[in-house]
């Protein structure tokens, strides 16, 4: 038995939908990376909290579209907080530490989801029913598309607030050169500030879309935020294209790797190529190298 | 005549630099007076089994400035080795333990020259997935490693003596890390120590002035890969059992945590940064289902307020020069 197309298509489906949520994760990482320089572990936490707070507000008896609607505000409200009480905290400390703080926020998040909610997986109702939609021998499942319009329209947005906006612009300054945007006057905390609640925000709508499809618990978050820094690294850190096009190549690996060579080994396949791909081109694949100033 | 022979030690121990690793190897023989039970052996000799996997990569990312989150995966071949050797091929647990070691130097020699090309973030995600791949390998080879739910773990003997009581074992782990601390000291005085400071502060820099980058960073990373690998043997033998857990991605980042709280640079650190984070969660037990929380939280505390490291921020308060 060959490959045949539709089978193809079935793992190019599935790994696209995957990429998606990786993508948006990737993104988070991107913007706060731009903003603070910080590597931030603590972003797949925020995509279990999107998915787990819109669960237990509907359990509470809100209807569900109002249940993510506030689950996004407080995801982002929390991803302020992280920047305001840990980080802003701890200004002028090493890359290394700063990292390790988002650890410890991400164990602490993970920890009060273990108190707030429980241990248990939970799920929410796709958008538009289950019924698969048939492309060419193979189906497509309607969250996937969800998914990936979502994906698409918060990406657009990003890209719009970002660059068409004041405050966009002071994010490329910031990211350009810190203490020159505060010479001419830009509330560099505020704007970072914001950079932690938009990415906290972005990946609770990720995780949002996703529940449906992957289910959600609350130690969700570390493989996440594994892949999402993966997928980042992978396009060239700082780079939002390179983060989208890093998650949904690690997405498309991942799914090819279980699909034609191993379900166990899928995981490992993506790191071999990721570890190759950055020997190759170690900026990434869209990043921009950087001088060193000696 | 002892008094001469006690000073000239001294001149000796100064000499080599190694007059400050004296107060260690005191509390090494005082701490057990404290120990009322058997537990407290096991405890403290997970603190110097964990401090010795740190020390190793300290000397990576302390002294060499080069990060990396895989050391999870030396540890699992250091604990693989003394657990699969004996099971399954036969050769004797001592044995295996220094081919543990052997196969962790060339491991790190293979991947180390491609990897460590790569700087910062990059060489953080390179040694990441190479963690991720080696823990994947034991998880999913169950013929050898027992799968997921792990193996056992013969205990060893040493001339027909057992080394299975938790008091055996701190002794071995603590004299370990004093052996280790010496050896590492001695690393960071001499001129391949200095070369690594060089390339910590600029790569450039220190490639015009002659340095070797290349090979020197290779050569710390096998140093570290053995420090790690050993921490890993152990750790098996003093369990008897072992999972896959014990090279995954949070074990990596459990080492780099204790490295960066005890502080990057300090031999003392990263035995008070095994400390902690060994002995943290075990008096957490005690707050039941807030155990993460209060983890995490003494985690981002200490690093906001002490955000050189518990031993430097201290050492810098006081004063003091023991703390390197």
């Amino acid at each position: 038995m060959g490959i045949t197309m539709a089978e193809f298509l079935q793992f190019f489906f599935s790994g696209l939908t995957v990429g998606a949520i990786y993508a948006l994760v990737a993104i988070g990482f991107t913007l706060i990376y731009n903003a603070s320089d910080v590597i931030n572990f603590a972003q797949g936490e925020f995509v279990m909290l999107g998915g787990m707070i819109t669960v237990f507000l509907g359990y509470a008896g809100l209807p569900l579209p109002l249940a993510a609607v506030i689950a996004v505000p407080v995801t982002a409200a929390i991803g302020f907080a992280l920047y305001r009480f840990a980080i802003a905290a701890a200004r002028e400390a090493t890359a290394v530490t700063l990292i390790i703080i988002t650890i410890g926020a991400s164990i602490f998040i993970r920890g009060a989801a273990e108190i707030a909610f429980d241990k248990r997986f939970h799920s929410l109702p796709p958008l538009f029913g289950s019924n698969p939609i048939r492309v060419g021998g193979a189906t497509i499942l309607p969250q996937s598309l969800v998914v990936l319009g979502g994906a698409l329209i918060i990406l657009v947005l990003l890209w719009a607030f970002i660059d068409r906006t004041l405050f966009g612009k002071a994010v490329i300054a910031i990211s350009a050169n810190r203490t020159a945007a505060r010479l001419v006057g830009i509330d560099t905390r505020m704007i970072v500030g914001v950079c932690f609640a938009l990415a906290a925000g972005i990946g609770a709508v990720a995780g949002i879309l996703v529940t449906p499809i992957t289910l959600t618990s609350y130690n969700i978050g570390t493989l996440l935020a594994l892949k999402g820094f993966a997928a980042a690294m992978l396009g060239g850190i700082g780079s939002a294209t390179g983060a989208v096009v890093g998650g949904v190549l690690l997405g498309l690996f991942e799914a090819l790797a279980a699909g034609y060579i191993s379900a166990s080994y899928k995981d490992a396949v993506a790191f071999v190529v990721i570890v190759a791909v950055l020997i190759a081109m170690p900026q990434g694949l869209l990043g921009k190298a950087k001088i060193e100033r000696v | 005549m002892s008094v001469l022979a006690a000073l000239e030690l001294v001149g000796l121990l100064r000499r080599q630099r190694l007059i400050s690793l004296v107060p260690l190897a005191a509390i090494v023989v005082l701490l057990p007076l404290s120990f009322s039970s058997a537990y407290y052996y096991r405890v403290a000799a997970l603190v110097f089994i964990f401090a010795i996997a740190a020390l190793g990569l300290n000397l990576l990312m302390g002294f060499a400035g080069q990060v990396s989150l895989g050391h999870g995966g030396f540890m699992g071949i250091g604990a693989y080795a003394v657990a699969i050797g004996p099971a399954h091929l036969g050769i004797p647990p001592l044995f295996s333990f220094v081919l543990g070691a052997i196969l962790s130097a060339l491991v790190a020699f293979a991947v180390g020259r491609p990897i460590l090309r790569l700087k910062g973030h990059y060489l953080a995600v390179a040694t990441l997935g190479f963690g991720v791949l080696l823990a994947i390998v034991f998880t999913n080879e169950a013929n050898w490693t027992g799968g997921p739910d792990g193996m056992a773990v013969r205990g060893p003997t040493l001339m027909n003596w057992p080394l299975r009581s938790a008091a055996t074992w701190y002794w071995i782990s603590a004299v370990s890390f004093l052996v280790g601390a010496a050896l590492a000291r001695n690393l960071v005085d001499s001129p391949t120590g200095r070369a690594l400071r060089a390339i910590h502060d600029s790569e450039i820099a220190a490639r015009v002035l002659g340095v070797d980058v290349a090979q020197k960073k290779l050569m710390i990373f096998v140093v570290s890969a053995v420090y790690t690998s050993v921490a890993g043997s152990y750790f098996a033998l003093i369990n008897g059992y072992i999972t896959p857990d014990v090279s995954g991605f949070l074990r990596s980042i459990e080492l780099v945590a204790m490295v960066v709280l005890g502080g990057m640079g300090s031999v003392v650190g990263s035995l008070v940064g095994s400390a902690v984070l060994v002995i943290l969660p075990q008096a957490l037990t005690l707050f039941h289902d807030y155990e993460h929380i209060m983890l995490g939280l003494i985690v981002m505390s200490v690093m906001v307020f002490l955000r050189r490291g518990i031993v430097p921020t201290l050492a810098a308060v006081f004063g003091q020069r023991w703390a390197r």
